[in-house]
């Protein structure tokens, strides 16, 4: 019977299928699924070509009919411009700043909570965990203005203060639970022996668990500096003078300025992605095995 | 966990306490970050912003008990009513339709291609695109008169559109904006996937199941509660959008005013700060009675393989 359905799939498929899986791995999957997997490839790179393309382009080029597809000259000036003309380097700076140590905040502060939910017995601690859990569910719009107000009265409003200083009160409830998962999933012999050696909670948190949970750590880690690299909201609210912007807003108000050159926004687009790309390209497995972390179990 | 109870003591540093009590104290010094964050962060907010929404409150003077005024003048609001509407629009269209794309792709992603790791990067990418760079460049590629989009429209014969620039297409247009971006989706219905045992497709191979029946039949149960998870956060998500709409101004004719950008322009723009927290408070009973009701539906959709083993 299976040997029947195989041989169906492979006539079914014709002479192409040997062309594209030429290895018998790769037999089973029909021609036509590679086709739509390279067709809805380019479907989704050709966006970002063209932020790329026309980053690189002339203004006449830029809006030039028919289109022009690959920039000729290539205008490495329009980054350079960005650099020189517009305070571009102070937003990159500005944004590495906070997201650099908002991170740090978020994975150090998640784990020792984490620690404390998963591993520690305590009256109340389910009732917490509860509460925990729900404030996942809490818009955030709900908090926004008593939460404005405070910072505003701590004198804070235009600077970076808002965006890194609560990343240290817990990081968040959803890290929290995620490195929870994690941190429940190592054996509990690990704490008796240390108990036994003398060790306490805290030497049993830092030199037994964070080692081990190094993989739960980054997925945190990088999941939050994407986040944070690409928020746009908070950094609009508590972020007025141009020096002070990230790249996200100051992008925002550059391209509400009159003087807004589209080549030009195009290269502080790409400024703001590159940066993203490269992250996932060393981190790829901790994007996937963050979502699985979130144990969408059900 | 039981065995901890029975072991002796961590070292001893001054009170003398029992093992389970010193447990007791470590535990809520573990979690004190978190616990005053809770306090400071969103409890104490929680209440101020309740309180709030009671009064009229512009920063400059201090707030003034208005009861329950705040909610009657949204309720006559047209805006209000409006940025409803172009919210649910996008509960409506949006978020179903990004589920059933990132669904598909996650399926043609799950087979065993040659080199289905750079597909599934490829699909990927658009997802880390910072949200306002994304915009930006979709408003050049939609743009009505050198855009790229209508450049190819018009190539092939057909009529161009205004897309964002027209009170009808804003919205469509956005929507199509959003597939391009379902890689995130993608990644959690595939981590779906793995999780279904490959026997059971096995099974129903040999029993002569076509790939039609072993999708609805097998996959989609036992991916249920991964679309209920996704459904959750896709709800709260499109109820979140915010910079798309606010890029665009609100327009054209209001049709990208979601009802975060109203929220957040009576709060910052016009100061209304009282008014800001009244709608706040509705967004947070709209989402939680949504997210309620697709709780409740889960018994007549949402298969948990554990129930049956117990």
């Amino acid at each position: 019977m299976t040997v029947k359905t195989q041989t169906q799939t492979q006539t079914q498929s014709g002479s192409l299928a040997r062309i594209f899986n030429s290895r018998k791995n790769y037999l089973k999957v029909p021609w036509w699924q590679y086709l739509l997997a390279l067709f809805l490839s380019v479907l989704f790179l050709f966006p970002l070509y063209w932020m790329g393309s026309t980053s690189l382009k002339t203004m006449e080029q830029a809006y030039a009919f028919p289109p022009v597809w690959i920039p000729n000259p290539i205008m490495w000036e329009n980054y350079v411009r960005i650099f020189t003309e517009l305070p571009f380097a102070l937003f990159t700076l500005n944004s590495l700043i906070i997201t650099v140590l908002n991170t740090i905040g978020v994975t150090f502060s998640a784990a020792f909570v984490a620690f404390g939910f998963a591993r520690l017995r305590a009256k109340g601690r389910d009732v917490l965990f509860i509460i925990l859990i729900s404030t996942i569910m809490l818009p955030y719009q709900v908090i926004l203005v008593p939460t404005f107000l405070l910072f505003k009265y701590l004198g804070w409003i235009n600077t970076f203060g808002p965006l890194i200083v609560p990343a240290f009160f817990g990081g968040g409830a959803f890290n929290i639970f995620l490195l929870r998962q994690f941190f429940m999933g190592i054996p509990f012999e690990y704490d008796e022996a240390a108990i036994m050696d003398g060790a306490g909670w805290f030497r049993i948190f830092w030199s037994i668990i964070l080692p081990m949970a190094k993989p739960a750590l980054t997925a945190v880690a990088v999941l939050n500096i994407v986040y944070v690299w690409t928020d746009f909201f908070g950094p609009l609210i508590y972020l007025n003078d141009l020096n002070k912007m990230t790249l996200a807003v100051g992008l925002a108000f550059l391209r509400g300025q009159h003087s807004a050159v589209l080549t030009l926004l195009m290269a502080g687009s790409m400024l703001s992605t590159i940066p993203m790309l490269i992250v996932f390209f060393l981190a790829q497995r901790y994007f996937v095995s963050g979502i699985q972390l979130g144990g969408i179990k059900g | 966990m039981a065995a901890i109870n029975q072991l002796p003591p961590p070292r001893r540093r001054g009170l003398n306490l029992k093992p389970s009590q010193r447990e007791t104290v470590a535990f809520y010094i573990f979690i004190l970050p978190w616990l005053l964050g809770f306090v400071i962060f969103t409890l104490g907010p929680m209440l101020a912003s309740a309180y709030l929404s009671l009064t009229e409150f512009s920063i400059m003077s201090p707030p003034k008990w208005v009861g329950l005024l705040n909610f009657q003048q949204m309720f006559q609001t047209k805006l209000f009513w409006q940025s409803m509407y172009n919210t649910l629009y996008m509960v409506a269209l949006d978020l179903p339709l990004g589920l059933v794309a990132a669904l598909g792709a996650a399926l043609l992603l799950n087979q065993k291609l040659r080199g289905v790791n750079v597909f599934r990067s490829i699909f990927y990418l658009p997802v880390l695109i910072p949200a306002i760079a994304n915009i930006l460049l979709w408003v050049w590629i939609f743009d009505k008169d050198a855009g790229i989009l209508n450049t190819i429209i018009k190539s092939v014969g057909l009529p161009p559109q205004p897309w964002l620039t027209s009170e009808i297409w804003s919205k469509p247009s956005l929507i199509f904006m959003n597939l391009w971006a379902v890689g995130g989706a993608m990644l959690i219905f595939l981590a779906g996937l793995k999780g279904i045992p490959q026997e059971l497709h096995e099974a129903a191979k040999i029993d002569g199941a076509s790939a039609w029946q072993a999708f609805w039949k097998i996959t989609l149960p036992l991916l249920s509660p991964t679309i209920l998870f996704m459904l959750v956060i896709g709800v709260i998500g499109e109820f979140q959008i915010f910079t798309q709409g606010y890029i665009l101004g609100g327009g054209p004719n209001f049709s990208t005013t979601f009802y975060v950008l109203l929220l957040f322009n009576n709060a910052f723009r016009y100061l209304k700060m009282g008014y800001a927290s009244a709608m706040a408070w509705v967004l947070f009973a709209i989402t939680l009675v949504i997210t309620l009701a697709v709780f409740r539906s889960t018994p007549y959709w949402v298969y948990y393989e554990s129930e049956r083993r117990r």
